[in-house]
């Protein structure tokens, strides 16, 4: 039956070619610009570090003045000082942890003459690598003892150490970073987490990788220049080392819930104990991001995006809802062809029925066109110069979505003027006619 | 009383015409934020930077020489770019308008006291007003032995011991309402300066979305740090060819340094605002296809109606209502649901703005969009609806005859 009532559909869409047509244009053009903007919202919300990220956190303190600024924030915004970062590493409380920042310099290529060129990577201490399950294809990160004794190592990502050594191994050699030679131990295999959760999130959150890693206490004992932002309270001597101004990242890997919780007890200790020092006057309240929340927390997604997503949903809305009403017309219309159907014997449901295949073989053939639409939007946003560009693409789980989401909403377009005409009493409509 | 039948036609269609209702109502909320957000965000790209923007070009230099004396440097990597043909006039300066690095001060008018507003702090070589090409509304110019350096390495302490200053318009106006602002003293460091210029416009180097784009005191302090950027003037057409010679004779100068981002300011112009365009465009199109759907539903519907209402034209027509009374109809009864729609649409618009002004930090929808979108939308309906009334008024008289 269901075969015979698809028939009819589309015999009956034939005779009103340009309604039908316009009915799958709109479904195709609602379809395929909110599946453009989901299928973008799918891979940015993705888990950077799939099976890790739930043991994961940024905590979060306040070192801010008491007395609130005009316009400041409610919640401070993650960044640690110099000796807070250094207190709860020595501390080391969780399982693992590590405190960074980003950083820029001038890197002198291999060969002789040429000019440095800039290249952006990170400062970090020994267990990011560890915590963050960051891959090499050759040699390692560096230990502890490292970090102390400011060791003058560097692990390079796979661009930099091709673009200075070619296809030589690197390991062992030696780079210039602006003045101060270092040794490379590590070089990482093509690792670029998207976003680049660990850092600052900012409008550069996806895209571009760290090129290098080295000990952020040698960064920090030969001055080399930082990258990001950095908040001040009170003016004085050294800002980098001084404890009111922030600018580090940090982060804590911590394998149990009951472990999260003793670590968010032993920051409130940490917290109170400083007060006692006349420091970080405001309440003890220390906040523990697991990593997912942290990202959604920070707007790791530009807002623009979020207003592009809302825009499309509303669309298609708008398109839904001028498909109900042509829908609704075009059922009304064959009043006298229904009545016929009735007056022989067909029940409601039967009727009901023969419309609502009609509706699916609208939404079928307006789910295909959205699809065709989905591609050529994603198509077009890889032409951005956004970051985030080169990774809209869809998956197979997003492919299936668009079909589903076509079939549902053009189903439930399709019911409530199926209901209407199905409610289309017999004798009537035959005495009009 | 003509009108009376068409009302209670309508209501004989209550599903249909309230669907169509609610269609043009969300079309009209939409369009009407979108419209504002364009607005806005085109309002923002025309600002005016204050600098002669088709004249200038830009390269950054980072010495990775700390230890050298910057300032010497600076001045031999001058008298090298001056002596580019082309080039009329080069300055070195710490940030431009665009460039994205920003650095601001509060500012009070008496020593420790509350700041008005956030300005930023730009310095720059003698040269760096005329290379800019700074108009300059009031008072003089910084004169040679004003300048002091700017002593980056030591968090620029400059600022506390400079004593002159020049500044914007916008700020002026901002600091001082209705007053003269020359001679006026402010306090962006620990010292007072005073200021002696005022300057037409110049925009931060980033622009953010309140009223302060434009809020710039001008030092005379000479960029001391390694990172440093050369900005020269040229006729448009030579451009390119300035940039070029620019980093061959800056390379050939000293090796020992980064030179980054050679480009003309129009392209840096057009970096900054390259997202706003990708948003500008989407939200166009975005806008026009709701607009066609929506015009495409109302001109479907419309012209179903005329076909399911063939017999009562012929009647009307029998009757004697003439072609213009029947397609004055369809008008009608068009305008009466636009019209619906759409003052249901300016409240869906504003409480729309609500939302998106909590969610994205938007504008408040202005005033006069709403009644202007709401305008647009009859204006459409009512050419959707013309074709379709157009083909209602030819039918015969004859139609009520047959059955």
């Amino acid at each position: 039956m269901l075969g015979y009532y698809a028939t009819t559909a589309i015999s009956s869409l034939r005779r009103s070619k340009a309604l039908a047509a316009l009915m799958v244009l709109v479904i195709g053009l609602g379809i395929g610009a909110s599946m453009t903007m989901i299928t973008i919202f799918h891979v940015l919300s993705g888990d950077p570090l799939p099976g890790r990220s739930d043991h994961l956190y940024a905590p979060v303190i306040d070192v801010r003045p008491l007395e609130r600024e005009r316009g400041e924030s409610a919640e401070p915004n993650g960044d640690f000082t110099w000796p807070d970062a250094m207190n709860l590493l020595r501390a080391n409380r969780a399982d693992r942890q590590t405190a960074m920042s980003g950083g820029a310099v001038p890197v002198r290529p291999m060969q002789g003459g040429a000019l440095p060129f800039y290249e952006t990577g990170r400062y970090v201490t020994s267990d990011f690598f560890a915590m963050f399950d960051v891959p090499f294809a050759s040699g390692g990160g560096w230990t502890r003892d490292d970090d102390g004794n400011r060791a003058r190592v560097v692990v390079l990502n796979t661009d930099l150490a091709r673009k200075l050594f070619g296809e030589a191994s690197p390991i062992g050699k030696t780079v210039r970073l602006k003045n101060t030679d270092f040794r490379v131990i590590g070089v990482l295999a093509n690792w670029h987490p998207q976003p680049q959760f660990y850092a600052q999130i900012n409008g550069r959150a996806f895209g571009k990788p760290d090129e290098f890693f080295l000990p952020l206490q040698t960064a920090q004992g030969l001055g080399m220049d930082f990258n990001g932002r950095m908040s001040c309270w009170d003016g004085d001597g050294d800002a980098r080392t001084s404890n009111h101004c922030v600018w580090l990242q940090y982060w804590v890997q911590l394998d149990s819930t009951s472990k999260a919780a003793a670590y968010r007890q032993y920051l409130a200790d940490y917290w109170r104990d400083q007060q006692s020092h006349g420091r970080m006057r405001r309440p003890a309240q220390p906040q523990l991001y697991p990593l997912m929340s942290w990202l959604e927390h920070q707007h790791a997604i530009p807002d623009d995006l979020r207003l592009q997503l809302s825009l499309s949903l509303g669309f298609l809305g708008v398109c839904m809802l001028n498909v109900v009403g042509l829908l609704l017309a075009t059922f009304l219309r064959r009043g006298g062809e229904i009545s016929v159907r009735r007056a022989l014997g067909a029940r409601r449901w039967d009727i009901f029925l023969q419309l609502g295949v009609e509706a699916c073989v609208i939404g079928f053939a307006g789910g295909a066109l959205g699809l065709c639409i989905a591609f050529l939007g994603l198509w077009s946003v890889r032409q951005r110069p956004d970051g985030y560009a080169q990774l809209a693409q869809m998956d197979p789980s997003m492919l299936l979505g668009t079909f589903a989401l076509a079939m549902v909403a053009s189903v439930a377009a399709g019911l409530l003027p199926a209901w209407r005409a199905c409610r289309i009493p017999p004798a009537l409509q035959l005495k009009t006619q | 009383m003509s009108h009376s039948p068409m009302l209670a036609s309508l209501s004989r269609h209550k599903l249909t015409v309230g669907l169509l209702v609610l269609q043009v109502a969300f079309t009209c909320a939409i369009v009407c934020n979108v419209a504002s957000i364009v607005g806005h965000r085109l309002a923002q790209m025309n600002l005016a930077s204050g600098v002669s923007e088709n004249e200038l070009t830009m390269i950054q230099s980072i010495s990775v020489d700390e230890s050298a004396n910057q300032l010497a440097k600076h001045d031999a990597d001058l008298a090298a770019l001056r002596a580019i043909p082309g080039v009329t006039s080069v300055a070195a300066v710490d940030s431009l308008p665009f460039s994205g690095n920003n650095w601001s001060n509060g500012i009070p008018l008496v020593p420790d006291g509350p700041s008005i507003t956030s300005a930023t702090a730009y310095s720059g070589t003698p040269s760096a007003m005329h290379t800019l090409g700074l108009r300059l509304v009031a008072g003089r110019a910084f004169q040679p032995d004003e300048y002091i350096p700017l002593d980056a390495p030591h968090d620029s302490i400059g600022l506390n011991h400079v004593a002159s200053t020049i500044i914007t318009r916008a700020l002026a106006t901002k600091l001082f309402p209705g007053q003269d602002p020359l001679g006026k003293v402010i306090y962006p460091g620990e010292g007072p300066v005073r200021i002696v210029g005022v300057v037409d416009a110049l925009l931060r180097p980033t622009l953010d979305e309140s009223e302060s784009a434009g809020f710039v005191t001008l030092f005379p302090m000479l960029p001391d740090a390694t990172d440093i950027i050369y900005v020269m003037r040229s006729s448009p057409r030579d451009r390119e060819r300035v940039l070029k010679d620019a980093q061959r004779v800056l390379a050939a100068l000293d090796t020992n340094r980064v030179l980054r981002k050679p480009q003309t300011f129009s392209q840096m112009r057009d970096d900054y605002f390259r997202r706003d365009r990708t948003m500008i465009s989407l939200l166009l199109a975005a806008a026009l296809g709701l607009l066609l759907v929506t015009a495409a539903g109302i001109a479907g519907l419309a012209s179903f109606w005329v076909q399911q209402r063939q017999r009562s034209i012929g009647i009307r027509r029998a009757v004697g209502a003439t072609r213009q009374d029947i397609l004055r109809y369809f008008q009608t009864e068009n305008l009466v649901i636009m019209g619906g729609g759409v003052m249901l649409g300016i409240v869906l618009a504003y409480a729309l703005n609500v939302l998106l002004m909590d969610h994205y930090a938007l504008q408040r929808l202005p005033w006069f969009y709403a009644p202007m979108a709401a305008g647009a939308l009859c204006l459409l309906g009512q050419m959707a609806v013309l074709g379709p009334a157009l083909r209602a008024s030819t039918v015969p008289p004859v139609v009520a005859t047959r059955g």
